[in-house]
């Protein structure tokens, strides 16, 4: 037997529940890992991903010494494997990157520059590199792939309520009453999560309520399935807070004391009816009017959701009638009772509070708000711009339309995430300057320049803050490989000598020398961060945000007495139909998602030990329509959009209703955004992967 | 609350107290093999078992409930015969090479694990179907840990079972299928509970 010689505590380095992990290494390898006793958030228990999915971080292609292209500065780039660069230096790579950057801030200026800053990196990490692109690039053009997640989730809370995170933390699941999980695939994309949910339905007698196109494991324990057309969200959620005002259902005291907008709000409800929603969802009326009784009934109630709602044309109506309904009814701001957006990465909530979005600093302190820029600048000892950066989608048109230059991109991997990833490609293939830090040479990498190689989460310190707010810390294993170094550290060096190769006054803003000394800076200037420090993690093993002293407990859940904005707003909604919809060329809709063995763009998990099991994307087609075209069981098949075609193999599956397929998102070879759409919600700037047209054919026709 | 001795202790306890959680109040700590903690008991293994005054047999305090006025022996002559024994009938038909747990309670006992040499020795082929662990049922002593973490006590997956009877009791997959066309999600939160090493990750294993 293979026994370890020490154990390491840390935050597992996949989906947003934030699992505590000990890694159990033997020689500086990880040969086990196991979940510690009864420690929040996962009390014990592991998924795949987790338990055996680490083993990434020793993978051969790990990049162990700073890269760069052979054939710099030929354009259009043309993506290339590890071949197509050489390796260098630090110092070489670190002076050639800064001579770049500056060259464009020196001759075209700041808003040349786009950066993707990463979900998967620390807060740390983060917070640093927004402090580089804010006070020495002095742009605000920084995004991320929340934008591609849960931003309409983020927008429609921030408008409705103030704040965008789960209200209710992992612990409280158990203990539930009734809840709703609606566009949450749970079993495969927060596995532990869905532990506690399914032991709140059996143990607890919870009821559960299922709103999902797709027939998902979920349903198995559900008392209803909701199961509407995919786009008609808003007509079901509309429609059963129209069942709730007309049977008199509503929590009249909470709404009097704690809402606004109610009368105007519930005088456009008048036409949305059950009826009127079946017509368009195809959901029965009676069960929607059980929902509606069921949901206003409970004493607690939580509804949690994940892309199925967000990741739409009208993502930010979709969580504004899951807003509107909880507020009606009262349910929110007590244990088990809130609005829950399922955050997809290990660090995606961490990344957005450190400041990795275009509109807020650090805290979502807005770049416009006079005060807020005045009290960084000070600290941060520079000017700042105050008007609000470009987003994820709208760096990359202005890539396309030559107003960005270089990009600069921290551990995401944009082309495979982005919608209509020829369009991207075209788009990556004519910039200026690319420029990467990451622990392998993924999809985009295949463009870069220069490429830094990263330190992954077993190899660095820092903090991960996880889906519901619970900041925790990782905690360094062994040494990275090779010459790879964390982030912040590269990101030290690369600011450093970009300000002064633009004669910029140093700041003196890059000369960390720990993870714990940058989190105390921005502890310093986030109210909601002020209370926690990296010793105090170490002491409690995690603190939920806000927390704002040293003697405060932190906030497991939110908005017991009131709401950020103040009062929770009622937002009236239309339907809205404007996904791209099917054509007799184009007969079926494509929904896009993800499968338990893997995780988003894939550059971990398809490294890892899980790709044995689940090692090709499979196309999920329902039974009567593989009849219709004469497909059978793992034919290789030909899918097409109008904007691009893959092939990959059929599995017949009822999973998913006629006329929905469904193609998961992780597999390069068979990379579903090829033919998804760049169609936006125009206020979170969402795109609508969950919605487009496409086509199938054999692929031997 | 109600009152009763423990080794001659006075303990007092909520009346929904097991013997165990009782004993383990006043710091007595009683040994177990297949009780664990996030678990249900299922008081199969009997190492656990104490004497309580009146009681014809030695009754399991995993799951034995408090009454008043009880009073319970957790380490009597008669108990520690039977802990014994029981250790040696697994030793005699198990392989507990890897079971850490049982050899410390087998050496604080004085257990000898040849007493029972020449008994039937529990044996069957490695699985080995999946990608990330190995079930070596030659290890396992059928406490049924794993079943109730793969089912209503952690995981709500049900992909793993009991099969057979008697002697031919064991655990297994539903038809003893092979993992991968189960339900099981490989989450592994059955190894973290194997108290014999029987189930093991692949990289531990070799």
């Amino acid at each position: 037997m293979n026994t370890y010689d020490r154990i390491v505590r840390t935050t597992c380095p996949y989906c947003g529940v934030g699992c505590q992990l000990d890694l159990n290494i033997k020689d500086n390898s990880i040969i086990s890992a196991i979940a510690p006793g009864n420690i929040a958030p996962n009390y014990g228990r592991l998924c795949v991903k987790g338990r055996f999915g680490t083993d990434f971080t020793h993978h051969k292609s790990r990049l162990k010494k700073p890269l760069i292209r052979k054939d710099l500065d030929v354009l259009p780039r043309i993506p290339c494997g590890i071949d197509g660069f050489r390796e260098a230096e630090w110092e070489e790579a670190l002076e050639l990157a800064a001579d770049r950057i500056s060259n464009t801030y020196l001759k075209k200026g700041s808003s040349a520059f786009g950066t993707f800053c990463c979900a998967k990196a620390t807060n740390e990490d983060n917070y640093l590199f927004q402090k580089f692109v804010r006070s020495v690039l002095k742009t605000n053009n920084i995004d991320h792939c929340a934008r591609l997640c849960h931003a309409a989730s983020v927008a429609g809370l921030q408008k409705a309520l103030g704040s965008a995170a789960m209200s209710n933390s992992i612990g409280e699941m158990k203990d539930l009453e009734l809840f709703i999980v609606t566009g949450s695939n749970t079993t495969e994309t927060h596995p532990v999560i869905s532990t506690f949910l399914r032991e709140a339905v059996v143990k607890n007698g919870a009821k559960l309520i299922v709103i999902d196109p797709r027939k998902i494991e979920l349903t198995g324990f559900a008392y209803l399935h909701l199961q509407q057309k995919p786009g008609t969200d808003v007509a079901v959620y509309q429609a059963m807070a129209h069942v709730i005002i007309k049977e008199n259902l509503c929590n009249r005291d909470f709404i009097g004391k704690r809402t606004e907008g109610f009368q105007k709000y519930s005088e456009t409800l008048d036409e949305f009816t059950p009826q009127w929603a079946e017509k368009i969802s195809g959901v029965a009326a009676e069960k929607i009017i059980e929902a509606a009784r069921l949901y206003a009934k409970a004493e607690s109630a939580a509804i949690y959701w994940g892309m199925g709602i967000s990741q739409s044309v009208h993502g930010t109506d979709n969580t504004l009638s899951i807003a509107n309904l909880a507020l009606m009814c009262g349910h929110l701001g007590r244990p088990g009772t809130g609005v829950n957006p399922l955050r997809g990465q290990n660090n995606v909530q961490g990344c957005s509070d450190s400041g990795g979005l275009p509109g807020v600093y650090p805290g979502y302190q807005n770049v416009s708000d006079p005060a807020s820029k005045v009290k960084f600048e000070q600290v941060w000892n520079c000017e700042l711009k105050d008007s609000a950066g470009l987003t994820t989608l709208e760096m990359s048109d202005a890539v396309g339309k030559g107003l960005i230059s270089d990009f600069i991109i921290m551990g995401e991997n944009p082309l495979m995430s982005e919608p209509d990833l020829n369009k991207a490609q075209k788009h990556f293939s004519e910039l200026k300057n690319l420029i990467i830090l990451d622990i392998f040479l993924n999809e985009t990498g295949e463009y870069a320049d220069i490429i830094f190689p990263a330190a992954s989460f077993a190899e660095k310190e820092g903090t991960f803050t996880n889906s519901d707010r619970r900041v925790q810390l990782i905690r360094k294993a062994f040494d990275p490989p090779g010459e790879a170094r964390a982030d912040w550290e590269i990101i030290n060096e690369l600011a450093k000598r970009v300000e002064r190769k633009t004669s910029q006054s140093p700041s003196s803003g890059f000369e960390f020398s720990s993870a714990s000394d940058i989190w105390d800076e921005m502890a310093d200037l986030v109210p909601a961060f002020s209370g926690i420090s990296h010793k105090r993690i170490e002491k409690e093993s995690g603190v939920h945000w806000p927390c704002p002293d040293k003697q405060h407990p932190g906030t497991p859940y939110l908005f017991a007495d009131n709401f950020p904005r103040g009062k929770g707003l009622f937002n009236a909604l239309t339907l809205r139909v404007e996904s791209e919809s099917t054509s007799t060329q184009y007969p079926y809709i494509l929904s896009t998602g993800r499968v338990l063995y893997h995780w988003h763009g894939g550059t971990m998990t398809r490294r890892s030990v899980l790709d044995e099991i689940c090692p090709e994307a499979l196309l999920e087609m329902h039974p009567s329509d593989a009849l219709k075209e004469g497909l059978s069981d793992n034919q290789m098949i030909r899918v097409s959009s109008p904007r691009g075609e893959i092939s990959l193999k059929l599995k017949i599956s009822d999973r998913s209703p006629e006329g929905v397929l469904f193609i998961p998102i992780h597999f390069a070879e068979a990379s579903v955004n090829k033919l998804t759409n760049d169609l936006r919600d125009p206020e979170a700037k969402i795109p609508d992967y969950k919605i487009c047209s496409v086509q199938v054919s054999s692929e031997s026709d | 609350m109600i009152g009763l001795f423990i080794d001659d202790i006075e303990v007092e306890c909520d009346e929904e107290m097991t013997i165990m959680k009782a004993a383990e109040s006043v710091g007595i700590e009683i040994p177990t093999i297949c009780y664990h903690e996030k678990l249900t008991p299922p008081g199969l293994c009997r190492q656990c078992v104490v004497e309580v005054e009146g009681a014809r047999v030695l009754l399991p305090s995993c799951v034995t409930k408090v009454r008043e006025g009880m009073k319970v022996k957790t380490n009597s002559p008669r108990v520690q015969r039977v802990r014994k024994t029981i250790l040696e009938m697994l030793a005699g038909s198990t392989d507990l090479s890897n079971a850490q747990g049982l050899q410390e309670q087998m050496k604080e006992s004085g257990a000898d694990s040849k007493r029972f040499d020449n008994s039937e020795k529990r044996v069957f082929p490695i699985k080995d179907d999946n990608p990330f662990y190995i079930r070596d049922y030659s290890k396992c002593i059928v406490c049924e840990r794993c079943v109730q973490v793969c089912s209503e006590d952690i995981q709500f997956s049900y992909a793993l079972t009991t099969s057979g009877r008697g002697y031919e009791n064991r655990i297994s997959t539903y038809y003893d299928k092979e993992l991968p066309q189960t339900s099981c999600v490989f989450c592994g939160n059955c190894i973290d509970v194997c108290p014999t090493g029987a189930l093991i990750a692949r990289k531990e294993s070799l």
